[in-house]
């Protein structure tokens, strides 16, 4: 018996890395956003021009194609685009770290409460939900950016108040099959308050979900972020935006191609990483799916 | 301790699902309840608990746990009971512990939650183990790692660490097989002749009752139809439906027909 359960649990551990394991495409989306992540907090050593990222502007040196000097080239002001690619994984690493993070903090709480408490509760919560996501999230986006201001704040902002009716959904699913669960019933018959049960033992239960889905999200916030920086409503020169610089570049990507193109591929790097690794999580933490590989 | 019921109906809606006359349990005392599936017998034990409410029922009546009155307790007053005093042991017996936390944090955190200091809950816990014959190994374990009997008799230690004074268990051996149904109830026996726990028995298996219970009730359809000593009850049985459930017993030696 006891054989039986310890092989069990040795299983059960190792599932996860061995799940990855076999897996290169989750493996180097992991790899690259690592690389991504010691980029963004180790810029100011990396980067050849540190004050390119900032005000700093050479005119005289504007449109270089990529050299040694400038491995990615100059931009229209003489920017080096390297270092500014660079301290642009900070900007948007940030960026999509808050809005999910104030995405999950609003919105679980709401939906885990809608999914335990179900009637009349649910119903209010999940119809204000309803009206959040009644609009298509991009032109929410636009419209908030538009009234509160340009900036990458007012993004980070209008980006989140998009994003949390996702999470209460998910949520609520996943606490309305917690809640009936047998363990929470003896969890009352233990003499426990509703919000302990909530704490500790339904939102627990309910979190797995919730990360597969923030992983798989922070691509997509990255990729949102750049299409309103892009079209003027997220951050503003000189900040350092993927978005923004390719939309500078755009003007005139036919003849310095540069510009535009490394942000680009920062954007898509980035993007893809996120989720490969939402991909090979979700694979590895659903208990109900076996891998074959 | 003493629980008397009386009068007691439980209603969702216009639907009456339970209707008791009369209940009594004293320590050291075992209350068989019987009957078929949705005949309200863990409606009844939910109710005992004030836990109906939060269902939407509505609860008419009078449950008295040592002369205090349950019904219209207010919700703060019975989440001290329950646990405390009256602690509640389910059908299956894995899926009643949470799945993400280990035997031993939960005992810990049930006997903080019920105000017993740090030193001594893990003290109560190790000997409450002793009792249901459970190593203190266990605690360190998380729930899918115990059997069914294991994980049966881990929700009676806790009701004992707790020290509470009636135990009420809703169907503890229907899913367990054969010999591990009678190591819970050797612990059940046990601990109501040595501890002089009061245990509210619900299950549809009469041969079970008939070994464990003083006092059998007999439910159906929410309806109390017969309630006496319990030899005199399957022995001699009143009621035309409580003479069916008796002649549906399998007996030894029996002819198969």
């Amino acid at each position: 018996m006891t054989d039986v359960a310890t092989a069990v649990t040795t299983r059960r551990r190792l599932l996860v890395p061995e799940a990855l394991r076999g897996n290169y495409l989750v493996l180097g989306g992991g790899l690259v956003l690592l690389c991504l992540v010691l980029v963004a907090v180790f810029a100011p050593l990396l980067a050849p021009f540190p004050e390119d990222a900032a005000n700093a502007t050479h005119a005289a040196n504007g449109l270089q194609p990529p050299s040694s000097a400038h491995w990615f080239g100059t931009d229209q002001v003489g920017r080096d685009i390297f270092s500014r690619v660079l301290y642009g994984t900070r900007v948007s690493l940030e960026i999509s770290a808050l809005v999910l993070i104030a995405a999950v903090a609003v919105g679980v709480p709401l939906g885990v409460a809608a999914g335990y408490f179900g009637g009349f509760i649910d119903d209010v919560i999940m119809r204000v939900t309803d009206v959040f996501l009644a609009f298509p999230a991009l032109l929410l986006a636009l419209a908030l950016a538009a009234v509160l201001g340009a900036s990458a704040e007012n993004a980070t902002l209008a980006l989140a108040i998009t994003w949390w009716p996702w999470y209460a959904r998910l949520a609520r699913g996943q606490a309305a099959s917690v809640a009936g669960r047998q363990y929470i019933e003896s969890a009352r018959a233990l003499g426990l308050s509703n919000f302990r049960i909530i704490g500790r033992h339904v939102l627990p239960n309910s979190l797995t979900p919730v990360l597969v889905q923030m992983s798989l999200d922070a691509g997509g916030v990255i990729i949102t972020v750049a299409g309103l920086s892009f079209l003027g409503l997220g951050a503003q020169d000189p900040t350092p935006e993927w978005g923004l610089m390719v939309a500078h570049g755009q003007a005139f990507f036919t003849t310095h191609w540069w510009v535009a193109t490394f942000p680009g591929v920062a954007i898509l790097l980035a993007a893809m990483a996120f989720n490969l690794v939402g991909d090979g999580l979700r694979e590895a933490l659903d208990p109900k799916r076996v891998i074959f590989r | 301790m003493k629980l008397e019921v009386r009068d007691l109906s439980v209603a969702f809606g216009e639907q009456t699902v339970v209707r008791i006359e009369a209940l009594d349990l004293s320590d050291g005392e075992v209350l068989g309840l019987a009957g078929e599936s949705g005949s309200g017998k863990s409606t009844l034990a939910l109710a005992i608990l004030g836990l109906t409410g939060q269902m939407g029922a509505t609860v008419a009546g009078s449950i008295q746990l040592d002369g205090r009155e349950l019904v219209g307790m207010p919700e703060q007053e019975l989440r001290i009971i329950r646990g405390r005093r009256i602690a509640m042991v389910f059908q299956s017996p894995v899926s009643a512990f949470n799945p993400v936390i280990r035997i031993g944090d939960l005992f810990l955190r049930a006997l903080r939650h019920h105000g017993v200091e740090r030193a001594d809950a893990r003290e109560r816990a190790n000997q409450a183990l002793r009792e249901v014959f459970l190593p203190p190994e266990m605690l360190a374990r998380y729930p899918h790692q115990l059997s069914g009997g294991q994980a049966q008799r881990a929700a009676i230690a806790l009701a004992i660490a707790l020290r509470s004074e009636l135990l009420i268990a809703d169907e503890p051996t229907s899913a367990l097989d054969v010999t591990v149904q009678a190591e819970v109830i050797e612990v059940i026996r046990r601990l109501q002749v040595q501890e002089r726990l009061g245990v509210l028995f619900i299950s549809h298996d009469l041969a079970v009752l008939g070994e464990l219970s003083d006092t059998l009730v007999v439910l159906r359809a929410g309806e109390q139809v017969e309630s006496g000593p319990a030899a005199q009850v399957l022995e001699a049985p009143q009621h035309a439906y409580t003479r069916e459930l008796v002649a549906s017993m399998p007996k030894l030696g029996g002819a198969l027909s």
